[in-house]
């Protein structure tokens, strides 16, 4: 994804003269052709990711449209105030780009995997959050956010997550509206991000079961395409939710106050698939991790053929 | 591109710009009797700065507050707020009668700035210390880009020194050579709760800067001449962003409060303000 993201701001910035790439000292040779498209737009503000927050959010303030770009943990938590004041509270079109993110680093430490952004950033008034399950949804939502009017928040991948919807025009890919990447009858599964691809193969594992299962990519986390869960949770039993998040506050958490927020009725039960309320104290690689907090296929598929044996 | 709007004339003399910070300084010490609003010591500290650099030195315009060109100042140190305001209000960003409803219920003027859509003349919302200069150096480079040759002032106190992210700012700013951005540090001593140099071993804070790679000035932060001379040598011809180091006193203009450290919470009494602007030599 990192290195779709690396094309597509190239392309984008060849075309808008307003972009500018800031990188927190990632990214060695990712950037070179975009140095060669857009010289004076590029700027690797150092390992100090508080000041390049600020400075992002003053170029925004001059009519310009920077894109902040570095490991998730770096250009979030590391400086969040910055993210909130300069950013938000100006209503500064920053868009903040966190590269490895969820457990794509996890081999590297927790010190290196976000399972809180999600939770973080969409509670500050303004943001869009979006978390894009592939190249195609990544390409497609960092064209859109150049021209949204305000800041854009997007998580993604390391490199080489397939592509998952290869058949999507990318001209229906839109801010706020989920995308179904298939249809199903018994439950429906909610992702965000390349975890895509493990609901992917989960609903695999239940076709042969005769469990057929629909699959929606909530690319957009914030603002939350409502419409569509007020039709899922009207058809399904069951809502499964999957993300590459802590089960606190991200796209589960913001389902399930929306859901809270419904007048009584007939609503579907809801799982929620994400990590614990924990630090990953040992290493391992990301499958490792995955399949450590139950966000592999086989993993979701048994859990959600449980519940609806149950 | 060149800005449109020119730098104040020699017609707007020192002694004019004199009366005019004694006058906002009463201003400033009736408002915060009125209003309860406090850091008056860190207002009253800074007055001289923001005449000299409103009245002698930016090229902006009320009449154009959005300019692509103008020279942009950002008041990082945002507790100097009620000052800022009735310098805005002076130079007629707004009518001075819209401060009657300062610290009003659903008004804009609060103990910091606001957002640039919520008040005239405003660059940056500041408050929480330290984004002032990251935000000014993003301004400055903005200025580049765009190829316009504004220039971009950003107000620190020494209390905000302390904060990590204003010496990050200050590497980068020296790594791009960024020429047409200043820092003023109103350098009063004092912080909330101690003095500066107790606080954080400050010292020696301009050799500081000019280890960061600035170009560095040392002034009396009170002298208005030497302010609008050195504020308008930006850019200097040294290739660095500049720092100038202004020596102040805190609760400057009136005996009682200069040097002494409870005017940063503390509010005047109505004789207060009434001593107060009779040292000013200010008209009741």
């Amino acid at each position: 994804m990192r290195n779709a993201f690396a094309d597509e701001i190239t392309k984008l910035a060849a075309e808008d003269p307003r972009i500018v790439l800031l990188s927190g000292d990632i990214g060695n040779k990712l950037f070179d052709r975009f140095k060669e498209v857009a010289p004076t737009r590029f700027f690797n503000c150092g390992v100090a990711e508080a000041n390049m927050m600020g400075v992002a959010a003053g170029l925004a303030l001059s009519g310009l449209r920077p894109v902040v770009y570095t490991i998730t943990p770096f250009t979030t938590t590391r400086c969040y105030e910055q993210i909130r004041v300069d950013a938000c509270y100006h209503s500064a079109p920053v868009v903040i780009v966190g590269t490895g993110s969820g457990l794509s680093y996890a081999e590297l430490g927790p010190t290196h995997h976000s399972l809180e952004d999600l939770a973080i950033l969409r509670v500050l008034p303004g943001m869009t959050v979006l978390a894009p399950c592939d190249q195609i949804e990544l390409r497609t939502l960092l064209r859109l956010a150049f021209h949204h009017d305000g800041p854009v928040y997007m998580r993604i991948g390391k490199k080489g997550e397939p592509i998952l919807n290869k058949e999507l025009a990318s001209t229906s890919i839109t801010i706020g509206q989920a995308v179904t990447l298939r249809d199903g009858d018994h439950v429906c599964l909610i992702v965000a991000g390349p975890i895509a691809s493990e609901a992917i193969g989960a609903a695999e594992l239940l076709a042969a079961k005769g469990i057929t299962a629909r699959i929606e990519s909530f690319h957009t986390i914030k603002p939350l395409d409502e419409k569509r869960l007020d039709r899922i949770f009207r058809r399904y039993p069951l809502v499964a939710v999957v993300e590459e998040h802590s089960r606190i506050g991200g796209l589960g958490g913001a389902i399930a106050e929306w859901r809270a927020r419904q007048p009584s009725g007939s609503w579907a039960a809801m799982l929620s698939f994400g990590s614990d309320d924990e630090f990953m104290h040992e290493v391992g690689s990301q499958e490792y991790a995955r399949r450590k907090y139950g966000l592999t296929a086989d993993s979701i598929a048994e859990q959600v053929c449980a519940v609806l044996r149950q | 591109m060149s800005t449109s709007v020119q730098r104040p004339g020699p017609e707007c003399r020192i002694e004019q710009l004199e009366r005019m910070a004694a006058m906002l300084r009463a201003r400033i010490i009736e408002n915060s009797h009125k209003t309860k609003t406090p850091h008056l010591g860190s207002c009253l500290s800074c007055v001289d700065i923001l005449v000299a650099l409103y009245f002698g030195t930016l090229r902006i315009s009320p009449e154009d507050p959005r300019a692509p060109t103008r020279d942009r100042f950002i008041l990082s140190k945002g507790h100097g707020a009620p000052a800022l305001f009735h310098v805005l209000a002076e130079k007629g960003f707004y009518p001075k009668a819209t401060m009657d409803a300062y610290g009003e219920n659903g008004g804009v003027f609060s103990e910091h700035p606001p957002t640039p859509d919520h008040l005239p003349g405003i660059e940056a919302a500041t408050g929480s210390l330290g984004h002032g200069l990251p935000l000014g150096l993003g301004m400055a480079l903005a200025g580049r880009i765009h190829e316009y040759d504004y220039n971009v002032y950003a107000l620190l106190s020494d209390g905000e020194c302390n904060e990590g992210s204003v010496w990050e700012s200050a590497m980068l700013a020296a790594a791009q050579k960024v020429e047409r951005l200043a820092v003023v540090i109103d350098f009063n001593k004092w912080q909330a709760t101690g003095r500066s140099e107790e606080v954080m071993a400050l010292a020696p804070l301009t050799d500081k800067w000019r280890a960061f790679g600035w170009s560095t000035y040392e002034i009396d932060g009170h002298d208005l001449k030497a302010l609008v001379e050195v504020l308008s040598r930006v850019p200097d011809g040294s290739g660095k962003p500049v720092a100038i180091v202004a020596h102040t006193t805190k609760g400057r203009g009136v005996s009682f409060m200069e040097d002494d450290n409870n005017w940063h919470y503390r509010i005047p009494t109505q004789d207060e303000v009434v001593i107060a602007k009779r040292e000013l030599g200010v008209a009741q």
